[in-house]
């Protein structure tokens, strides 16, 4: 693999099952380096699922089986000789609920890089993280506090410095601002504009308004299957599928 | 509207009857610890009458002076002097024996006064009373004293004393028997129980709970564990005594290491049985423990390109250590008071020199308290109870000891 650049992911027929439930179906789309894509549709479409596929996360989950193809610069992250540690080193995942781990806001930002044997100057490449996800002011006189101390809305901010720290391509957000009050959603919102320059973001909504506000594209999907996907613009404000038109309107979901 | 019976005081009496059926549960819980309690201490203090052998006044190198403002050179001299002359049952060859021991010399004056007292004078318990005896009928014992033992006199005796925790057993009279090869017998048992244990033991839940897949062997094994921790501890007894004495014999006696006179009735083997004994024990606590660990921490971990092993090594086993260790102390609780398994794999009953490593035969607290609860003469009711405190008191250090360490350790976790 070639990764001097950031890459998109090119997924071509990609089925998830969890045992005998299709959860993903036959689903092909490309997601483009430097843009926000968001995935939506209602409950239990197969949104978070694909997502946790991208990274390999959904190996974790022992019932999970993914085939076809998801190419990360050239290359299918599925196959055999590829070691799922380090897909998820290239493509950083942020979760719904904040899950900082029980060490110090330092340590917290620091910990990946150091598995992951960054040899570069420590304090610097975490002060930047921090300062990255406008995060530095509120907590630069306290690195060495526990992190589980901070607010959801820092908690998760901190949690994308993490994922940044570690210098990925790609970053996948399932819901993360799902727990978090309006004022820590803002934030985050924000943070995505300044991140899409270097990263591509890969995002999972529920909230309409939000997709409509960050992402450059959004994906439609429905019971596993990928209705329509086009720029935002087009799914918002003219959408092609019949049942697209239905759920941006409000109409179900 | 109608169709609404609230019955309110109907509900808030069946509440306050049940809220009285839940505080007599308490109380009768309460009431059956503070018994036990009471009935320790009650046995462990209480008058004695102790009667001489031989006069104090016929022995004695200074007879208008009482036995306890005598010097130390005059303590030596006693003993020296009654020897040679062969006053009482101190002959020069068991003065010898004691001075191989430890030189006259060289000992305490408080030793030197306790040799008069049993070697010379051969003080002994005639008879002994409860402490609440002791508190409500002291007139009557002193009457009996008097009219039964004229020769004698009455004291109030402590069995528990700094004494009794380090003498070593002795085969003769209750009040001569200690404790110390007891304490050590048991700390060493459960410090090899442990260093086997608990290592095994996390590995296998370890194993247990974050790598094995869920098909019918794992299932197979995790039921048989489920069911060792619920085994009568007495077939450990017999898989140790068929296993670590007899089959490894050679090992756990020590032969192979050039030790000699030993069979496999030793520490060691006493070590390992209990070991295998709360094995089960730590290994379902600690999958618990691993359990309690919520998903989202090993995925953060996994997020940032982790491996299973850093997951583990850096995050999981941090953050349920607290519980891992309390799960131990438990187990180990648990071992320090079994007495079976040692019964049967062959614990020494009566036992004078301390197990000094891993291939000297043993004893523990229960073994010893189970031996004098056995024995005829009633002091021995005193002594079993004074070990009995000492076993409960040494538990309870044991959970103190837990208790440190958790609390240490969340400190440290609120501290990062």
């Amino acid at each position: 693999m070639n990764l001097d650049n950031t890459a998109g992911l090119d997924l071509k027929n990609v089925n998830i099952h969890y045992g005998d439930f299709h959860a993903v179906h036959e689903l092909s789309m490309d997601f483009q380096s430097r843009e926000v894509t968001a995935l939506i549709g209602p409950s239990g479409c197969g949104k978070s699922t694909l997502l946790r596929s991208l990274n390999r996360m959904n190996d974790l989950i022992p019932s999970a089986k993914t085939t076809g193809e998801i190419v990360f610069h050239g290359k299918n992250v599925y196959d055999t000789d590829v070691d799922p540690v380090q897909v998820r080193r290239w493509i950083g995942m942020v979760f719904q609920k904040p899950n900082p781990f029980p060490k110090s806001i330092f340590e917290n930002v620091a910990w990946g890089a150091r598995i992951n044997g960054y040899k570069g100057d420590m304090e610097e490449l975490v002060v930047t993280s921090i300062q990255r996800v406008a995060l530095w002011d509120e907590v630069k006189d306290k690195l060495q506090k526990p992190a589980l101390a901070l607010s959801g809305g820092q908690q998760q901010r901190l949690c994308i410095a993490r994922t940044i720290a570690v210098q990925p391509q790609i970053i996948l957000m399932d819901e993360p601002t799902s727990a978090l009050d309006p004022i820590s959603t803002a934030k985050i919102e924000d943070l995505l504009d300044e991140l899409k320059k270097s990263y591509t973001i890969i995002i999972v909504t529920h909230n309409m308004q939000q997709a409509g506000r960050v992402s450059d594209k959004s994906a439609f999907m429905l019971t596993g299957v990928l209705e329509e996907f086009g720029t935002t613009n087009e799914i918002f404000f003219n959408p092609k599928n019949p049942k697209t038109e239905a759920y941006i309107s409000g109409r179900f979901g | 509207m109608s169709d609404f019976h609230p019955n309110e005081k109907g509900r808030k009496r069946t509440a306050g009857l049940w809220n009285v059926v839940f505080l007599a549960a308490t109380l009768v819980g309460v009431l059956s610890l503070v018994t036990l309690v009471t009935s320790l201490i009650d046995s462990c203090f209480g008058y004695v009458v102790l009667q001489d052998a031989y006069a104090y006044s016929e022995v004695s190198v200074a007879p208008d002076k009482a036995l306890a403002s005598l010097t130390k050179d005059e303590l030596v001299q006693t003993l020296r002097t009654t020897a040679e002359a062969d006053l009482t049952d101190l002959t020069t060859g068991r003065l010898r024996l004691l001075e191989m021991d430890r030189p006259l010399e060289v000992r305490t004056e408080d030793d030197l006064r306790n040799l008069v007292i049993t070697e010379v004078l051969k003080s002994e318990i005639k008879k002994s009373w409860s402490l609440m005896e002791s508190l409500s009928q002291a007139p009557a014992i002193t009457e009996f004293q008097k009219s039964r033992y004229p020769d004698g006199h009455l004291a109030f005796r402590s069995w528990l004393s700094p004494e009794f925790l380090t003498k070593a057993q002795s085969g003769g009279k209750a009040e001569s028997n200690g404790l110390r090869g007891a304490i050590i017998g048991s700390l060493w048992i459960i410090l090899i129980a442990i260093v086997i244990a608990f290592p095994i033991g996390l590995g296998s839940a370890i194993y247990l709970e974050e790598y094995a897949s869920d098909n019918w062997l794992n299932r197979l094994i995790q039921t048989n564990i489920y069911n060792l921790a619920g085994v009568p501890s007495i077939i450990y007894g017999m898989l140790g005594l068929a296993i670590f004495v007899r089959l490894m014999g050679p090992i756990t006696s020590g032969a192979i290491f050039g030790v000699q006179d030993v069979n496999g009735r030793t520490v060691f083997s006493a070590g390992l049985t209990l070991g295998i004994l709360i094995l089960p024990i730590i290994i379902i606590n600690a999958q618990e423990a691993l359990k309690a660990i919520p998903n989202s921490l090993r995925y953060s971990s996994y997020g940032v390109g982790a491996t299973k092993w850093q997951t583990i090594w850096h995050h999981v086993i941090p953050a349920s250590m607290d519980r891992i260790l309390t799960g131990t102390v438990f187990a180990v609780s648990r071992a320090i008071g079994e007495t079976a398994p040692l019964v049967v794999i062959g614990a020494s009953a009566f036992l004078t020199l301390d197990p000094s490593g891993l291939f000297s035969k043993f004893t523990t607290l229960p073994i010893q308290i189970f031996t004098w609860s056995q024995m005829a003469s009633p002091e021995f009711r005193h002594v079993a109870a004074a070990a009995i405190v000492v076993l409960l008191v040494l538990l309870l250090g044991l959970n103190a000891v837990a208790i440190y360490f958790r609390t240490g350790i969340q400190k440290a976790k609120d501290a990062l």
